[in-house]
């Protein structure tokens, strides 16, 4: 039986892990290849870099943390932040990533996902939605870690990128994101069950009982998150046991 | 003892390399490589393959020799050869993704999209999940049955001769996800990436 994946996220900026609340104000604490390892050593599924302000800054040093960490760490890694063209994904992948995540790039032409799952194949493209709820039951696909609109309705987006070959989704509520007070479950529903392509949750997990509801009411098929591994507040083992007692199947 | 991982410019092989850098460390002399005479002078060969079927063959053909070069070792010389994934997948006699494209042939076969039961199962298949071992399996020494291995496919080998499958895993059906015949094994999971118990697969294969 396929187990649900529990995925560590690390937030990088100058080569630093931090943790954003709402995407602002961030707390610096710690090198992200010895995380890393930590989260792997610790049985983590697989390991998430998000490169938060990689639009703005020089990539090399994530491509030094990510060749780093792929020496060390023999479990997935997962790379986003700033990935805008195939080159961008050719440094990665070669730097030992062994998927990347887009975001702003397949919001802004949707051919990129196309392109770049043609290139690598399906299996190492992640498109990564940031979506915020404009009304009831309607979300909107966000950019710029939530700073720019785009008018685009998320669940059509997501069925959108899966026609383009993305492998997976990752979802982040923008809304809940930092709030430590749950994922969005509706949303989650929402583009779950929409799509066929496997969806890994994020955004507002402040307890173990968050990542249970992101499995059994959101049909999550990972879920991921960033502080309260971060900061000390759960290890990953206990999250898989916590998991595994409420009858979610993981990786022991 | 040489082993090659052969690099035909398809796809990611870096993380392949990095497990077998890590196994190997001073006990193997590890080449990375395309040139077919390195790779037959050497004592094993892992064939990577990521993308899609059709992508991966047509990779192999682009190299000149590369193919021949390839059977005569596992073919006529018996050496030891791994594929791991769509390196495995091209053991076929023939793949269906992207188009009907003709496979190396070693293992009697077909490559086929799983059947995801309209849509109850996602696809791809990524993540981890427990192979159970069929038959014993050199690769698997002091694997556990049950062990959990990374997937990340929606294609599957289907043998003709079932007696080659060493192991299968449960993803809408049994699919067959390790194979021995003779001197080729080949995984659908990827060892590189399953954590300690992957690279034991390796070290299995390395000490053959």
């Amino acid at each position: 039986m396929l187990k649900n994946r529990i995925i560590p996220c690390l937030d990088v900026k100058n080569g630093r892990v931090v943790k954003g609340i709402n995407f602002v104000e961030l707390k610096d604490a710690g090198d992200p290849v010895e995380q890393a390892k930590i989260y792997s050593d610790g049985g983590a599924d697989e390991i998430c870099f998000l490169d938060i302000t990689a639009s703005n800054e020089n990539r090399d040093t994530i491509i030094d943390i990510v060749r780093k960490t792929a020496k060390e760490c023999f479990v997935p890694l997962t790379v986003g932040g700033g990935v805008r063209t195939i080159q961008n994904i050719t440094d990665l992948l070669l730097a030992g990533a062994d998927k990347v995540s887009i975001n702003t790039a397949a919001v802004k032409n949707v051919d990129f996902v196309n392109e770049a799952s043609k290139k690598f194949g399906s299996q190492c493209i992640v498109v990564a939605i940031d979506a915020k709820k404009v009304s009831d039951k309607k979300w909107e696909v966000f950019t710029h870690g939530g700073r720019n609109q785009t008018g685009i309705n998320a669940i059509e987006f997501a069925k959108q990128i899966e026609t383009k070959g993305a492998g997976e989704i990752l979802l982040t509520s923008m809304d809940k994101d930092g709030t430590k007070s749950g994922y969005d479950i509706d949303l989650l529903k929402a583009i779950t069950e929409s799509t066929n392509i496997p969806v890994i949750a994020s955004g507002g997990v402040g307890n173990l009982d968050h990542l249970v509801d992101g499995v059994k009411l959101g049909k999550a098929s990972a879920v991921l998150a960033a502080s309260i591994f971060h900061y000390g507040k759960y290890s990953v083992k206990e999250a898989k046991e916590y998991l595994e007692s409420k009858g979610i199947p993981v990786r022991s | 003892m040489n082993v090659t991982i052969v690099d035909y410019q398809s796809g990611n092989i870096s993380s392949v390399i990095n497990s077998f850098e890590e196994v190997a460390k001073g006990k193997v002399n590890l080449e990375v490589t395309s040139d077919v005479k390195k790779i037959k002078s050497s004592d094993k060969i892992v064939l990577p393959g990521q993308g899609s079927f059709k992508s991966c063959v047509d990779s192999l053909k682009n190299i000149n020799g590369l193919v021949d070069t390839l059977k005569e070792f596992a073919i006529t010389k018996k050496k030891p050869l791994l594929g791991i994934c769509v390196g495995l997948q091209m053991f076929a006699d023939v793949g269906y993704e992207e188009a009907e494209t003709k496979g190396l042939g070693w293992i009697s076969g077909k490559v086929s999209k799983i059947d995801n039961q309209k849509g109850k199962f996602k696809l791809p298949h990524i993540g981890w999940n427990e192979i159970e071992i069929q038959k014993e399996s050199k690769i698997f020494k002091d694997i556990k049955n049950k062990s959990h291995m990374y997937f990340v496919h929606s294609y599957e080998f289907i043998p003709e001769d079932k007696s080659v499958i060493s192991a299968t895993t449960d993803y809408s059906s049994k699919i067959v996800c390790s194979v021995e015949k003779e001197n080729l094994f080949g995984t659908q999971f990827h060892p590189e990436k399953s954590d300690k118990t992957g690279l034991k697969i390796i070290d299995n294969f390395m000490k053959l």
